[in-house]
């Protein structure tokens, strides 16, 4: 889109090591605002290993991150997240058992009244639970459902959503299709699609070319802890992505 | 409106609800007027409600995904600290309920600092609490006093004051450990269902981790919850120190099952994030109801035990078929 502009969130030269194992060397990636930036790699490629050192979880052995060009070096993700960088885990996102507006607002809970009495405004919670999933395509039929009655896909959307609801500038998504079917994967591809839309700056983490390929402006390629293809959508095709996916 | 009527058989508290109603036509039948009048109804009441008030912070606890296994043997510490430090350094009443409060909540926080520190089992953690503290109880008795059974407290200053707070029975033979009771469950349902804490507090137990990557404070929520239990635990020792107006080392003693057994027959599950204080009350009563109606049906009190163990058995089954219910659909 605007590929000229600064990066919301940059990993330079980033480089890893657990022990013996080189997860990641010299790699580099950047997130711009209002772009979906695909990481693809096959299992053990080091895709999670960076998205960790983008949020706090590990400090890269070398290399650096960048927030709107400033390096940072946050030591939790509650920090990252402090800063507007908002991670949704596979199947680590959401309380089961507790309703969807309760994971909606958990953590950021809006609450009315002072000192003692001060709780949760339960209306407005359900009324914008309501309402941000709407704005997704996605009809509620009752804020109160839990969370386990969802699909994974629904789950995904719930998640999406609240991030956007906080106002995340930078939104990370760890294979977030790696459990759904198809359809589910297209609506999940979807919610990709409007979080970039509306401005923020998408991390997609992926396996499945065809899975990025539609949505992504932008992919990073890993193989073995090393980069090896960075190119925007109109410089590589689905097949080529794929090929490259598969080690030609 | 159906929704809401649908969804009323998928709360947790509803089948303790429909227990209870259950169980009290049963002994109203097989007891007779004894169980129906105002004395009996007095009686269970009274025989609930400190079961009920260690129920209310084990509903919580519980709910948050732990165990205290601790907190009979904190009724005991309770109680026989007020009578210690009442004969010891002859403190009055207050005093030494306000030092033994302050007891309780460091033995909750050492619990629950010791549980998320080492990341043990707290199963574990408070069964060894659990012989600890009452070993300790013990000692301390016969170490300061050679004798495990203290007495005398309405004659230390303070004393009648206390018993109007923590051991009259105001009205038609209605303790005041009711009210307590009914207060404490109150305020925990209060904080349960609408505070940003009992949020925390289901997500907790529900999804640790999904809690803590949304910025939960995982660790204090727990230690908040075991320091609840203790508290709860207190109340009860003190209440029960104020109205016998002394203190048993052993006071307390298997409260801490049945305890739990309140709260699972209430609709908590065992594996937490999923439960509500208010099934705990019904769990509680229903204890109380089959605790003294048996009696005044006649049947040997020995069978109180069978009753229990059967009904912890159903209330799991139950609660396990409730669940399945309510992740289907609301
Ligand atoms: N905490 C860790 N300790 C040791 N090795 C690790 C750790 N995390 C990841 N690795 C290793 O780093 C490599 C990349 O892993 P990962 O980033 O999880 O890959 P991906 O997410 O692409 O499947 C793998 O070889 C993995 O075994
Ligand atoms: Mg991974």
């Amino acid at each position: 889109m605007n590929g000229a502009a600064l990066p919301r969130l940059e990993a330079r030269d980033v480089s890893m090591r657990f022990g013996g194992v080189v997860a990641l060397e010299d790699v580099s990636l950047a997130a711009r605002a209002g772009e979906v930036t695909c990481l693809l790699g096959d299992n053990g490629a080091g895709k999670s290993t960076l998205i960790k050192i983008l949020v706090g979880v590990h400090a890269p052995t070398r290399g650096a991150c960048l927030l709107d060009g400033e390096p940072v070096r946050f030591r939790s993700p509650m920090e990252a997240l402090s800063r507007g960088i908002a991670t949704v885990y596979q199947d680590l996102a959401m309380v089961p058992l507790m309703s969807v507006w309760r994971n909606f607002f958990l953590g950021a809970e809006p609450t009315s009244g002072r000192g003692p009495l001060r709780r949760i405004d339960v209306e407005r919670c359900r009324e914008e639970t309501r309402a941000e999933l709407a704005a997704m395509g996605i009809e509620l039929r009752d804020p109160d459902q839990v969370v386990g009655s969802l699909s994974g896909g629904e789950r995904q959307a719930v998640a999406i959503a609240r991030a956007l609801h906080f106002g995340a500038r930078v939104l990370i998504l760890d294979e977030p299709t790696a459990a759904l079917g198809v359809r589910q994967s297209e609506r999940v591809l979807q919610h990709v699609r409007t979080a970039a839309d509306r401005g923020v700056a998408v991390i997609f983490v992926t396996h499945t070319p065809h899975h990025a390929h539609p949505v992504g402006d932008h992919f990073v390629v890993l193989r073995r802890g090393r980069v090896v293809a960075d190119e925007p959508r109109e410089a590589l095709p689905v097949e080529e992505l794929a090929a490259l996916m598969a080690g030609e | 409106m159906s929704r809401r009527a649908a969804g009323i058989f998928t709360r947790p508290e509803v089948a303790a609800a429909v227990g209870a109603v259950l169980i009290w036509v049963l002994l109203a039948g097989a007891a007779g007027p004894a169980f129906r009048s105002m004395a009996g109804t007095a009686s269970y009441l009274n025989a609930a409600a400190p079961l009920g008030i260690l129920a209310v912070g084990v509903a919580l606890l519980m709910i948050g995904g732990e165990f205290d296994l601790s907190v009979g043997s904190i009724v005991g510490v309770s109680g026989m600290s007020v009578m210690l430090l009442t004969t010891e350094p002859a403190w009055s009443v207050w005093p030494a309920i306000a030092a033994t409060v302050v007891i309780c909540l460091l033995i909750g926080f050492l619990n629950g600092l010791t549980v998320v520190r080492t990341q043990l089992p707290s199963f574990i953690v408070t069964l060894a609490t659990l012989f600890i503290l009452r070993g300790l109880t013990i000692a301390a008795a016969r170490g300061f006093t050679r004798r495990t059974q203290l007495g005398g407290l309405d004659d230390v200053a303070g004393y009648e004051f206390a018993r109007v707070v923590f051991g009259s029975a105001p009205v038609a033979g209605l303790r005041v450990s009711i009210a307590w009771w009914l207060g404490c469950a109150a305020v925990a349902t209060w904080v349960l269902l609408r505070t940003p804490w009992g949020n925390w507090i289901l997500a907790v137990g529900g999804q640790p981790e999904a809690a803590r990557n949304v910025g939960v404070r995982v660790a204090r929520v727990k230690v908040g919850l075991f320091m609840t239990s203790a508290l709860c635990a207190c109340l009860v020792g003190i209440i029960q120190a104020v109205r016998f107006t002394g203190a048993d080392a052993l006071r307390g003693q298997l409260q801490e099952f049945y305890a739990i057994i309140a709260v699972v027959i209430g609709g908590t599950l065992l594996t937490g994030g999923y439960g509500t204080v208010i099934g705990a009350v019904f769990g509680a009563l229903i204890f109380g109801m089959v605790r003294q109606g048996i009696v005044m049906a006649g049947i040997d009190a020995d069978w109180f035990q069978v009753f229990l163990g059967g009904m912890l058995l159903l209330a799991v089954f139950v609660n396990r078929y409730v669940l399945v219910r309510a992740q289907r659909a609301s």
